[in-house]
């Protein structure tokens, strides 16, 4: 049953190394891009928590980032 | 810290584990379906199964595109640069799943066809969508601080998007190797149900991929834009 299965009438070499190689892609990506969000979290920790208390309160202000990419000219995102 | 958390945009991040928890639940059963339970094709036997993967990675990566050139359409017409961001945040599983779509036609062709690769109609239209894509991303990557990269971006975008219909009616247009669309949304589908049922749900397993790394690549440059706000201040 296993065996007929990777085997698949001599067909098993192509459809298993299509969807191995599809699934080795989407791991690829998916820790690459989760990579990248964990390493630009951290770099905001980092950066808060050397604001001080002045600058605390002026972030505070700032209701949603969504609006700095509205108010912000292209050359600043 | 509890400021910190208002900053984090909470929604996307949950989102992010209700989609990987959906993507995986379907990719399961996907291939399941796929592997298992689908039977053979009369002509072409087992090496039919390779369409499972082959067929929603084209669909995906032809939809990311096109949408990708519409929102860069839709910055210039309404002037609002958040369109940028989500076409960013798009383009790398775009051109995933073309490459996924290339190298997996490919290793289909061998059985099928007799061959590896050939330069039909369609293969290279889709090797085109595919520099395309990466184009995209290089420019992101090389000039992301410059002024132009919009511009360019755009024009990447809008340029590659003329490929699309070559893409789709490729195979009616000139005579190449592959056969004419199964599934068709206005005419009659010619697939039978009993491969018609995995091939949807490997596309909704796959388009549930594609939502998901945009969910956290979205949540990346959201979180890059705070960083250069906290630099401001």
């Amino acid at each position: 049953m296993t065996l007929n299965f990777i085997y698949m009438n001599g067909y098993g070499v192509y459809v298993l190394s299509s969807f191995l190689f599809t699934l080795i892609c989407f791991a690829g990506l998916y820790l690459a891009t989760r990579a990248q969000l964990i390493k630009e979290q951290n770099k905001f920790y980092v950066k808060f928590g050397e604001l001080n208390s002045d600058q605390i309160q002026e972030a505070k202000k700032q209701k949603i980032y969504k609006e700095i990419i509205a108010t912000e000219t292209f050359s600043k995102i | 810290m509890n400021f910190i958390k208002k900053y984090e945009f909470s929604f996307v991040q949950k989102s992010q584990r209700i989609v990987l928890f959906l993507f995986l639940i379907i990719l399961i059963l996907g291939l399941l379906e796929a592997l298992v339970l689908s039977p053979e094709d009369y002509l072409q036997g087992d090496s039919v199964r390779i369409m499972y993967v082959h067929v929603p990675s084209a669909w995906i990566s032809l939809g990311i595109f096109s949408l990708m050139a519409l929102l860069s359409v839709m910055v210039f017409i309404f002037k609002n640069k958040f369109f940028f961001l989500i076409a960013k945040s798009l383009a790398p599983s775009g051109f995933v799943f073309s490459l996924i779509a290339l190298v997996t036609g490919s290793i289909w062709g061998k059985p099928t066809w007799g061959t590896w690769w050939a330069w039909d109609a369609r293969i290279t239209s889709m090797l085109i969508l595919c520099i395309f894509y990466l184009m995209y991303l290089i420019t992101w990557r090389i000039f992301e601080n410059k002024d132009y990269v919009y511009k360019v971006t755009s024009i990447i975008a809008i340029l590659g998007v003329i490929n699309i219909p070559i893409i789709k009616f490729s195979v009616d247009w000139w005579s190449t190797l592959h056969q004419p669309s199964s599934v068709n949304i206005l005419a009659k589908t010619t697939i039978h149900s009993s491969m018609l049922i995995p091939l949807v749900i490997m596309t909704a397993a796959f388009a549930l991929f594609s939502l998901l790394i945009f969910l956290m690549k979205y949540n990346t440059e959201l979180i890059k834009i705070k960083n250069k706000g906290l630099n401001r201040l």
